[in-house]
């Protein structure tokens, strides 16, 4: 198994070279330059070359290429131009507050979803299972936009259960008990949001497998074993069926880094998703570049992460 | 097989000697046949002291909806099934046998199948008891073998843990108990390192080992019954003697009564010590199985025999019954039903109600066309080239 995991992250290093030319290329493919947004009538043509020059953007872009790479396997991004700041701590903190939205709004996730997947699976055709179904379908066809603005409106800003934007309470203190709080209660909003939004695909994935699994001739072969069936559904159904939702975890895990750009955007939370809009927004080269690398990685490593939790519940497939 | 073998090699005595040929053939059928009883009632022991019947079918119906109509697959079976017995179901693919079998042990879905009739087993009318009664007796009393051993194991499972299931639901044995009385199960069934195969998953075996497992949780609470759904279909023609010997060796062990669906004639010439012949959903001939192979009556047994493709004849063309078994929905209800697939048989020597005529001794056989049935002559309508 170790080998096979030691292969599987020296394949990445190809897919990792050739997205990052991808990345850079495109990166500056894209019209305007860092200081597109703050040219005004005053600004002097001659001051905007010498900063180009200054930051090397007047290189051959083979030239800057190699420079980026090589700064970049020194833990070096760069810096950003918007923010004045080292890209490596800017994403390290975003992706701290991302982190902690996401990991609470997928557990929140599979709290609903997998007993509503369950029950509709479990009494298929049911009106229980209808209503469950239409509900997919109706977050499903939501967009996030829509709920988010709704719920920002009703629940932080009408009834003022829950504040309507940043991270934390300014006033908090660092690692008090007042400041945790203060972070939870920032994030539980949009976390709701996000997790009504994306229980579709679980709720319909596992209520197909088990319906699937109902009909499966192992089931058929417990039954005439004279196990009872909601023993069948304990011990046989559920376990076939959660498979290609553990197949999935590897992506929810790196996904946590990920963030959702419209939920941070709109709910104002300084998180990934945010940044990268604000980012390709101000033409901010390093931090893009930083970003989809990142996501990259993120990307590839869940596939990998993914396939060894499948080969960790599923005997047929266990890596050897 | 052993017995086709026996079938052509006297056909062919038949043929070369004539009159006199007959003659001796007579002779050894009387032998065979008393042989064969002979040692069939030494193998039962007490088995005529228990002629009682194991099992009782009658009037069975099993229905299918299709667009909220229920239409029978299995119209009105009724048969016995007794101590010790072997007794095979054979018929085309879609004539009712497995879902008659399905039927016994209660697996239909109860929604989008009825099931009507009586299935007496002891005192108890099987079909009257609900889930938590049937789960007693399944498994325990009446267990199953399924046609494919690989999708009929959990994927997910260890061989030893799905053994012990039945025996968890069945008996209160400790673990421990349980443990060691897989272990015994598994080498009954001829596994040779039953420590090892307890801890694998189902696709880590054969598929002649898989279906040996199967075997081993179908005995497991030593049942009365066991129903085997074509147990050797799936498996390669090797396998399939083995797996067949084990399981007649078992019968004997156990004086079990096993309820045997196949389509493969060889197997039912070689297991079973009763035959009932299903074409749509009906029993249409019913015979001991010497009595069946040797004198085959209905035309469908009859065109059955007939397209078993044989060794030493030098007929290059493949016998084929024509036509095809009618849909469930398009099944005709009333007259023969098999009379559409022999048109050159005149509806008049069908009956208009076919019953069941006992022609000999235990030998019965459905509609009264069987009197009339011939062959028909030039192979061009009634053969297809191999």
């Amino acid at each position: 198994m170790w080998k096979t995991i030691v292969r599987r992250l020296l394949l990445m290093i190809p897919q990792l070279i050739a997205l990052s030319i991808l990345v850079f290329v495109m990166a500056k493919m894209m019209p305007g330059d860092p200081f597109t947004g703050m040219i005004t009538p005053d600004t002097d043509p001659a001051r905007i070359e010498e900063l180009k020059e200054e930051l090397g953007l007047n290189d051959p872009l083979p030239v800057q290429y190699v420079r980026w790479v090589k700064n970049a396997l020194q833990g070096d991004f760069g810096k950003s131009y918007t923010f004045q700041r080292d890209v490596a701590s800017l994403i390290g903190e975003r992706a701290m507050n991302t982190f902690w939205l996401s990991f609470v709004s997928v557990i929140l996730l599979y709290l609903i979803a997998i007993p509503l997947g369950i029950l509709a699976g479990r009494y298929q055709q049911s009106r229980l299972d209808k209503f469950i179904v239409f509900y997919s379908f109706i977050t499903y066809a939501i967009p996030t936009f829509v709920l988010s603005l709704l719920f920002l409106y009703i629940f932080g800003y009408k009834l003022q259960w829950f504040p309507t934007g940043g991270s934390v309470d300014v006033e908090a203190e660092p690692w008090t008990l007042r400041y945790i709080w203060s972070r939870f209660y920032h994030i539980l909003l949009p976390a709701i949001t996000y997790a009504i939004l994306g229980t579709t695909g679980v709720i319909q994935y596992l209520r197909s497998e088990i319906i699937d699994a109902k009909t499966m001739d192992y089931v058929r072969t417990a039954r005439s074993k004279g196990v009872p069936m909601r023993k069948i559904y304990t011990k046989h159904i559920f376990r076939n069926s959660f498979i290609p939702i553990a197949a999935f975890l590897g992506f929810t895990i790196t996904g946590l880094l990920g963030g959702s750009i419209f939920i941070e955007t709109i709910f104002g939370y300084p998180g990934m998703g945010q940044l990268f809009v604000y980012s390709i927004a101000a033409r901010d080269y390093s931090v893009i570049c930083a970003l989809v690398m990142l996501y990259g990685f993120l990307t590839l490593l869940g596939s990998l992460l993914s396939d060894i939790i499948l080969s960790i519940v599923d005997p047929r497939i266990r890596i050897e | 097989m052993l017995l086709n073998l026996c079938i052509v090699a006297i056909k062919m005595i038949y043929k070369d000697f004539g009159n006199y040929g007959a003659n001796i053939m007579k002779l050894m059928f009387f032998l065979s046949d008393t042989y064969t009883s002979l040692k069939a009632d030494c193998r039962k022991g007490e088995g005529f002291l228990e002629k009682d019947a194991l099992l009782t079918v009658r009037g069975l119906h099993v229905g299918f909806r299709i667009n909220d109509r229920f239409y029978d697959a299995v119209d009105g079976v009724s048969f016995t099934l007794k101590h010790n017995e072997i007794l095979a179901i054979v018929g085309e693919s879609g004539c009712g046998k497995s879902s008659l079998a399905t039927s016994i042990i209660g697996l239909h879905h109860d929604r989008n199948v009825r099931v009507t009739g009586e299935i007496l087993f002891g005192e108890r009318n099987l079909l009257e008891l609900d889930d938590e009664e049937m789960n007693k007796i399944r498994g325990a009393e009446i267990a199953m073998i399924f046609q494919d051993p690989l999708s009929a194991l959990n994927p997910l499972m260890r061989i030893g843990d799905q053994i012990e299931e039945a025996l968890a639901y069945h008996t209160d044995y400790t673990r421990e108990e349980r443990e060691e009385q897989v272990m015994r199960l598994l080498k009954q069934v001829g596994i040779p390192k039953p420590e090892q195969t307890a801890r694998q998953f189902p696709h880590q075996l054969s598929g002649g080992m898989r279906q040996r497992v199967m075997i081993a949780m179908a005995i497991s609470c030593k049942p009365k019954i066991i129903i085997a759904d074509e147990p050797t279909t799936a498996l390669d023609v090797t396998i399939q003697a083995q797996i067949l010997d084990l399981l007649k060796e078992l019968q004997e062990e156990t004086g079990a009564g096993i309820i045997l669906i196949t389509h493969d004639l060889g197997v039912v010439a070689e297991m079973a010590d009763r035959v009932m012949v299903m074409y749509a959903g009906e029993i249409i001939e019913e015979a001991p199985v010497q009595k069946l192979f040797m004198h085959p009556k209905h035309p469908y047994t009859r065109l059955l025999f007939h397209s078993m493709p044989q060794l030493h004849s030098k007929d290059e063309r493949l016998h084929v019954i024509e036509g095809t078994v009618p849909s469930l929905a398009n099944l005709p209800r009333t007259g023969c039903r098999f009379s559409h697939r022999i048109p050159w048989i005149p509806k008049e020597a069908h009956e208009k109600h076919p019953s069941f005529h006992e022609i000999s001794k235990d030998h019965y056989v459905q509609c009264i066309c069987w009197k009339h049935f011939y062959f028909r002559k030039g192979a061009s309508n009634n053969a297809a080239r191999r």
